[in-house]
């Protein structure tokens, strides 16, 4: 009697156990779906709208143009500003690779004096706003009557980046490529061979990422570029200043085009990169 | 060569190659923040800027209520964008990481993030498509007859949350679902053992010990949303201004550099200030 009480019991218990689960799972996709569609809602929205065949990129929708992609390839100034984005990423980039490089190199290879501060130093960019970064720099650039150029906006994005660079570079100096350095030092490599032709090959994955990830940071920056450019401007300032008209299709259309770009980079770069660093 | 010299030499060598990023950091960004520092104890006359050392900005932010108002807009707009975001994020981290079959994760992940990949100004501009009187919610709400006017949703703070959110739900499920995926079944193993239930586990286990990546993703979060200018810009409308939004004002149209160099080291304060908050669950440990 008690003990099949007891078995109908543990039954009823686990049925419930089971309903709990169901109900759970189900809640989880629910939750899913919702935070997907809050995520993906305004970037649908916004290619939806690039292809409005009309003057507003709002509800109704009227049917399917190309006309604002059009409008945004003829536009001069927009076209001018992508490349200004383009050459200012690169160079910004290369730059604070570059630095980061050598200085990682120095700080983990050598002993220095005051290792920890310069390391803090070269950090330090990392821990204050964008928006005080330029303010800094307009303000001494203003007092020693240098115009603003692409070349400020450049110096200000490698101020950004450097310290992303040092630290992702520096991180993946490993102990390990040591002893792979001293054998080529012992083969006849002068210091600079051995940096140039053994370590930076070694460190090439990470030397990548960095470059990669400062070009991201460097391309969709806004406030610098904003406030340390005049004349020639890069892309966001130049999206910025369409967004004065209001709400119109061929900023849905740019932004579209930028969102495209940076999802094939991204998927190359998984693909080419971060896929062959996963398999080895 | 002796021991002596060859450590010079040595040391020669090291200080050249770390030297360039060193003189790039301190020509253009300490340099400039130091100018600014002192700059904001100067003042503004008409278009010059006199070199009187004096406490004046401060005293003045202090004093007026349209500038000290900037400071607690800014504090509540990110406190709620801060918490928000993590409370949106966390689930869906956790679903990622535990409900989701561990083959779609990676896959699950990047869609989760995929909108991030827009660029910056595009995205608060989007949500204006969403928003606006003629936007998609409005349209959407008023075509199945729900509301007979249009709701003002864009152009105020409720707008520039949810732009906000929107990036920084990305952001924090990456940083939450890294943490969680590190930890080691075992623990759950152990709390099923002592007979903890699944939200007991999570509570008194789980939680505590993603603690510190959460922490850094809210830190990151507050940091980053409280420097922000542009999303206020474009979803705040004029009523509510914030901190960098007034920053920007005061070397724009007014050209009042010392006020805007004292706003920005407010600025920087109440960021040290969160960071001293935050500190004893920031500390990073080493795997």
């Amino acid at each position: 009697m008690a003990f099949e009480q007891q078995a109908r019991t543990s039954s009823l218990l686990l049925r419930q156990g089971k309903m709990k689960r169901v109900l759970g799972s189900c809640l989880s996709w629910l939750y899913l779906a919702c935070i997907y569609g809050f995520i993906f809602l305004p970037v649908a929205v916004l290619v939806l709208f690039s292809f409005q065949d009309g003057r507003l990129p709002v509800p109704p929708f009227n049917g399917v143009s190309l006309q604002w992609y059009e409008a945004v390839f003829a536009d001069r100034k927009l076209m001018a500003a992508l490349a200004n984005s383009f050459l200012v990423a690169t160079t910004s980039s290369i730059v604070a690779c570059a630095l980061g490089f050598l200085a990682a190199y120095a700080l983990a290879r050598y002993r220095l004096p005051g290792s920890a501060w310069q390391r803090g130093l070269l950090i330090a960019p990392m821990t204050v706003s964008y928006l005080i970064i330029a303010l800094g720099l307009l303000a001494v650039l203003n007092t020693l009557g240098i115009p603003l150029s692409l070349w400020t906006v450049g110096i200000g994005h490698v101020v950004i980046n450097l310290p992303l660079c040092f630290a992702i570079i520096y991180a993946s100096m490993g102990d390990h490529h040591i002893n792979i350095e001293r054998a080529a030092r012992d083969l006849g490599a002068s210091d600079f061979k051995v940096m140039t032709l053994v370590t930076a090959p070694m460190l090439m994955p990470s030397i990548m990422a960095a470059f990669f990830l400062s070009v991201t940071f460097s391309w969709d920056e806004f406030i610098i570029a904003f406030l340390l450019s005049r004349f020639d401007v890069t892309l966001p300032v130049e999206i910025w200043s369409m967004l004065r008209s209001g709400l119109n299709p061929k900023t849905n259309a740019i932004g579209s085009l930028v969102f495209l770009i940076s999802v094939a980079v991204l998927l190359v770069l998984e693909l080419a990169l971060f896929g062959r660093s996963r398999k080895s | 060569m002796t021991t002596a010299t060859l450590e010079q030499s040595e040391h020669r060598k090291a200080w050249g190659l770390v030297a360039p990023a060193l003189l790039w950091t301190v020509a253009f960004f300490v340099i400039p923040f130091l100018y600014m520092a002192a700059m904001s104890l100067w003042s503004r006359q008409g278009r010059e800027i006199l070199r009187v050392w004096n406490l004046d900005n401060y005293a003045r932010f202090f004093n007026e209520s349209a500038l000290l108002r900037g400071l607690t807009n800014s504090l509540e707009i990110t406190l709620t964008v801060t918490v928000l975001s993590v409370l949106l994020a966390y689930p869906l981290a956790w679903i990622i990481a535990e409900r989701v079959p561990k083959r779609w994760q990676r896959m699950a992940l990047i869609l989760a993030i995929l909108p991030f990949w827009t660029s910056y100004v595009v995205r608060s501009y989007s949500w204006l498509l969403v928003l606006s009187k003629g936007g998609v919610i409005n349209q959407a709400l008023l075509g199945i007859g729900l509301i007979s006017e249009p709701l003002e949703i864009a152009s105020n703070r409720t707008a520039t949350v949810i732009g906000f959110v929107h990036f920084f739900v990305m952001l924090l499920t990456l940083t939450i679902y890294s943490n969680l995926i590190q930890l080691s079944p075992n623990y759950r193993r152990a709390a099923a053992d002592l007979g903890a239930n699944a939200f007991q586990t999570f509570w008194h286990v789980i939680l505590p010990l993603t603690l510190p990546g959460v922490m850094t993703g809210a830190f990151l979060t507050f940091v980053l949303c409280i420097g922000d200018y542009i999303t206020p810009q474009i979803l705040g409308g004029n009523n509510e201004l914030v901190l960098p939004q007034i920053i920007m004002l005061q070397i724009g149209r007014r050209a009042d550099f010392p006020m805007a160099a004292a706003l920005s080291i407010i600025l920087m304060l109440a960021v040290t200030a969160a960071y001293v908050l935050c500190a004893r669950w920031l500390k990073i440990e080493r795997a």
